[in-house]
């Protein structure tokens, strides 16, 4: 692998210019390391996406900084950024830094999800870099009295083609502005000249995170800063009636107890007597059961008023094919409420100073997040400054932004800079969840077994990609948003395949349990989980093997091939499900699973290979096998990184998470009640990637985990003959599907 | 009443005042002493990421309390295990391997698996796994992690 520098930026001011400076010695690393970059406001840096200066800053020392308005969320995708710009402008790796998702410097990008970094974020900075570097060959043919054809670009230098001295970067752009329009017509160098992408280039932040020099949100420290912790209510809608102040009078160093409508807090000197403080603060609240019974979950949303039908695909006539059929299969399919599980609680700090906000955040969507500090405070945007700073891994909408939120109000209620950190169960209890998914399908087969109908219908709250409220504006009654977003969750409810009726439905639910949230591939992960068992069913009902019977089903030569080399890597045998002895104490199958993201993005396919002991329903994915294609790949390592942990995550949501609550509030507060998966029972993920250098590169870091719950739900019923339609598919409900037939 | 402790870390001998002698470690260890290497993740001694050494062994931070810590204790994090100049063969091996995605769990699975590989320096890959097996990652690294260790033990 090719290693860049170790690399730090710090971002200066003067006279009114971004200065852009770098230090590269591990000393300076380690000075710096305890302030993350932080320019002041008010110098003329554009971020309008339309800018090329928005994007990139050329330095004098002959390096370039990046301005991303996608952050690294642990994904590695600063470093594959990193890689884009410096292939695009013919520089070395080490010559580029990458400035993340601060409102004052970053474009606006659009928050980071979505698996669009690279295919939305990464291109439009390659874009910016595109037009850079056609701008530098022409300041270089002025200067040099040669066409610009008889120029080229390398090693930060343009130089004349036949030999000859060059001219720097630097010397070309005096003040490192180019003042220049993004040109989208600019051409993008040709992928057979690509140095850097698609190369498996080490990532920038890995060798800080291993020896502790990283800095992370949750390290970031501000001058005057104090602590707080939050005090939840005990039940979501709980009231606030009163607080006894005097129960943490004897605290040390305690500054303040904060009340507001129901958001109450301590802020403290040090940490710990925060923690103290928030343990021992006595406050009564009133009562309050507004949740649903957890073991009447699915009649609740089966019961739940429905705003607006989403028809998400039509094609022929599913009701008349269905009533046609040779045979039709009916089941419903139920996939839990999780949460995000991120390892380290969200944290951030908040400071007011001279009218202005500045909110140091791991959050996904600084500039959302800057409008929603906006509209919390009553300040204007242009007051509110969102600085990103990595954190934990979100894995989608997380208690991040949540945090940002209750210390702008503890920053505002103290007047001095405030850090509020999450504790465990504020994090497993008060982040935002993936909602309940609850989906039934119907299907009509031919005479030969092939799928002539389908019809289903998808139970999901409504809403959208939009701003989740913030806890602290909707607890102390500040202006907040009241719509759901649960992101994008009615996407892959529609199939893949060519079926010549179908009817595909989303009810869009005016309420959830939980203030909903994406967690990572929301609603694709369900929805495809659902699509991909049932065809499988309809597979064994078919007697056809379950690879042949999708390939007959499926046009797309794309899709066609993921799936061949899926079933080549994990040696498929043809032969239908289940296994013909399904008798033993250890039983074992296989099951494949396909999905084209968003009918109109990366192809992946999977093969999940278990184990299931029949005396205690106990469930094990030694080896999952996955193929994706996502188009041009820019770093190999960086893609494989992401499918196992998407993999391995998704395995875990599949065999044992799911929140547990009573009428009141989430009651799986910690590790101990909301298990994930642990090293023993970690799967071995073997994948192959399909690389396309000419074609875009689309989203890498999600479409994998779509396809895991449903190869495992078939290679259950392959290894017992039961199928399992419940996630998650823990030893209990195993036992009892095993003990039923 | 705040009282003054000395403590032993990385080699260095460390004056704190502590109001509270519940003190985790942890917060000491961080607030006091402004290191990165040890990071909260429970608070309860669940997911490890908070691991230091003691003694040369692996110790939950965030559940010691510093009153708790005998005299004299080395207490080793993140940072004094190696650094960017003299990596510790589990770095380089967690750099070499690129285990980690968000890299907050990090922390605990390098200072769990240096006290492991102390103890038995040539690990099964059972071994490591059961090793680990209280020290939760949630990005999904594990395999990562399994062969990184493996390749410090100079087995893989």
């Amino acid at each position: 692998m090719n290693a860049p520098a170790l690399s730090r930026r710090s971002l200066l001011l003067q006279g009114g210019a971004l200065v852009v400076g770098f230090s590269l010695s591990a000393r300076d690393a380690l000075a710096q390391q305890t302030f993350a970059p932080v320019a002041t406001i008010g110098f003329s840096k554009p971020i309008a996406t339309d800018q090329v200066d928005s994007f990139l800053a050329l330095g004098a020392d002959g390096r370039v900084t990046i301005f991303s308005g996608k952050v690294d969320l642990g994904t590695g995708v600063q470093t594959a950024m990193a890689q884009i710009a410096a292939e695009e402008l013919d520089l070395p790796l080490d010559r580029v830094a990458v400035v993340q998702g601060d409102t004052a410097l970053t474009p606006d990008q659009g928050p980071t999800y979505g698996s669009l970094s690279i295919q939305k974020g990464g291109m439009e900075i390659r874009q910016a870099a595109a037009t850079a570097r056609a701008r530098l060959l022409q300041l270089a043919s002025e200067r040099l009295g040669l066409p610009a054809d008889a120029l080229l670009s390398e090693n930060g230098v343009v130089r004349p083609r036949a030999g000859g001295q060059g001219i720097d970067y630097a010397d070309l752009v005096k003040d490192g502005r180019l003042d220049l329009k993004v040109d989208p017509a600019a051409k993008t160098k040709d992928s057979t000249a690509f140095t850097l992408v698609g190369k498996s280039v080490a990532r920038i932040d890995i060798p800080e995170k291993v020896t502790g020099r990283f800095t992370y949100m949750q390290d970031h420290r501000v001058p005057g800063m104090v602590h707080a912790r939050v005090v939840r209510p005990p039940a979501i809608g709980a009231s606030l009636e009163s607080v006894d102040e005097a129960s943490v009078a004897d605290v040390p160093s305690l500054i303040k107890v904060v009340r507001q409508g129901n958001f109450l807090a301590v802020v403290t000197e040090k940490e710990w007597a925060a923690v103290k403080a928030a343990e021992r603060l006595k406050a009564t609240w009133s009562k309050w059961e507004g949740l649903p019974e957890r073991d009447k979950l699915w009649q609740h949303v089966r019961a739940t008023k429905v705003t607006k039908d989403d028809v998400t695909s039509s094609t022929g006539d599913a009701r008349a094919a269905l009533g046609q059929a040779a045979r039709t299969l009916e089941a419903s399919y139920d996939f839990a409420i999780h949460t995000h599980g991120s390892i380290g609680p969200s944290c951030a700090i908040a400071e007011f100073k001279d009218g202005r906000l500045t909110c140091w955040t791991a959050s996904q969507m600084t500039h959302a997040l800057r409008k929603q500090l906006a509209a919390m405070t009553g300040l204007e945007p242009e007051a509110v400054r969102c600085i990103y700073i990595e954190g934990s891994g979100c894995y989608g909408r997380n208690g991040h932004e949540d945090a940002a939120g209750d210390a702008v109000l503890l920053a505002r209620a103290v007047g001095r800079p405030v850090r509020v950190q999450w504790s465990r169960a504020d994090e497993h209890g008060w982040d935002p969840k993936g909602p309940p998914t609850l989906i039934d399908l119907k299907a009509g087969l031919d005479e030969e077994g092939r799928v002539a109908a389908w019809s289903s219908q998808f139970h999901v709250p409504e809403g959208a990609a939009g701003n989740v409220p913030l806890v602290a504006a909707d607890l102390a009654g500040l202006p907040h948003e009241t719509t759901m977003s649960p992101g994008n969750i009615i996407q892959n409810s529609a199939l893949p395949y060519a079926i010549p009726n179908v009817r595909t439905v989303c009810h869009r639910l005016a309420s959830t349990p939980f203030r909903p949230s994406w967690i990572r591939t929301p609603g694709r992960m369900q929805n495809t989980y659902a699509n991909e068992a049932f065809l499988d069913e309809c597979a064994a009902a078919a007697g056809a093997d379950p690879l042949e019977y999708r390939l007959r089903a499926l046009k797309d030569p794309r899709g066609i091939e993921v799936l061949k080399r899926v079933a080549e890597i994990a040696k498929w045998q043809a032969r239908p499900s289940p296994v013909r002895d399904v008798s033993g104490d250890v039983l074992r199958g296989r099951g494949i699973s396909y999905v084209k993201y968003e009918l109109n993005r990366t192809y992946v396919a999977g093969v999940a290979e278990i184990e299931v002991e029949r005396g205690t329903g106990r469930v094990r994915v030694p080896r999952f096998f996955v193929v994706q294609d996502c188009g041009q790949i820019i770093n190999p390592d960086g893609v494989r990184n992401q499918i196992d942990g998407n993999v391995i995550q998704t395995v875990s949501r599949v065999l044992m998470e799911e929140v547990m609550f009573d009428r009141g509030a989430v009651t799986s507060l910690d590790w101990a009640s909301y298990p994930i998966i642990t090293f023993p029972d970690v799967p071995e993920v073997v994948t192959d990637l399909i690389d396309r250098p000419s074609e875009k590169p689309w989203g890498a870091g999600e479409p994998s985990a779509a396809i895991v719950p449903s190869a495992i739900s078939n290679a259950l019923y392959d290894a017992t003959g039961v199928r399992l339609r419940s996630v998650p598919f823990t030893p209990a409900k195993v036992k009892a599907a095993l003990q039923a037939t | 009443m705040a009282q003054e402790m000395s403590l032993d870390v990385n080699g260095h001998a460390a004056r704190v005042a502590v109001d509270d002698p519940e003190t985790p470690l942890l917060y000491v260890l961080r607030d006091d002493l402004g290191l990165h290497g040890p990071r909260f993740g429970c608070g309860l001694g669940q997911c490890g990421s908070c691991t230091v050494h003691i003694d040369g062994r692996a110790v939950r931070s965030c559940i010691m309390p510093v009153s708790g810590l005998k005299p004299g204790a080395k207490i080793v994090t993140l940072e004094g295990l190696g650094g960017p100049d003299k990596l510790h063969p589990v770095q380089a091996a967690f750099i070499k391997e690129q285990a980690a995605q968000c890299g907050y769990c990090i922390n605990g699975m390098i200072m769990q698996s240096a006290a492991l590989l102390n103890e038995t320096p040539k690990p099964d890959e059972a071994t490591i796994r059961q090793a680990l097996a209280q020290n939760l990652c949630r990005c999904g690294t594990h395999q990562r992690i399994v062969r990184a260790v493996q390749r410090a033990a100079g087995t893989l």
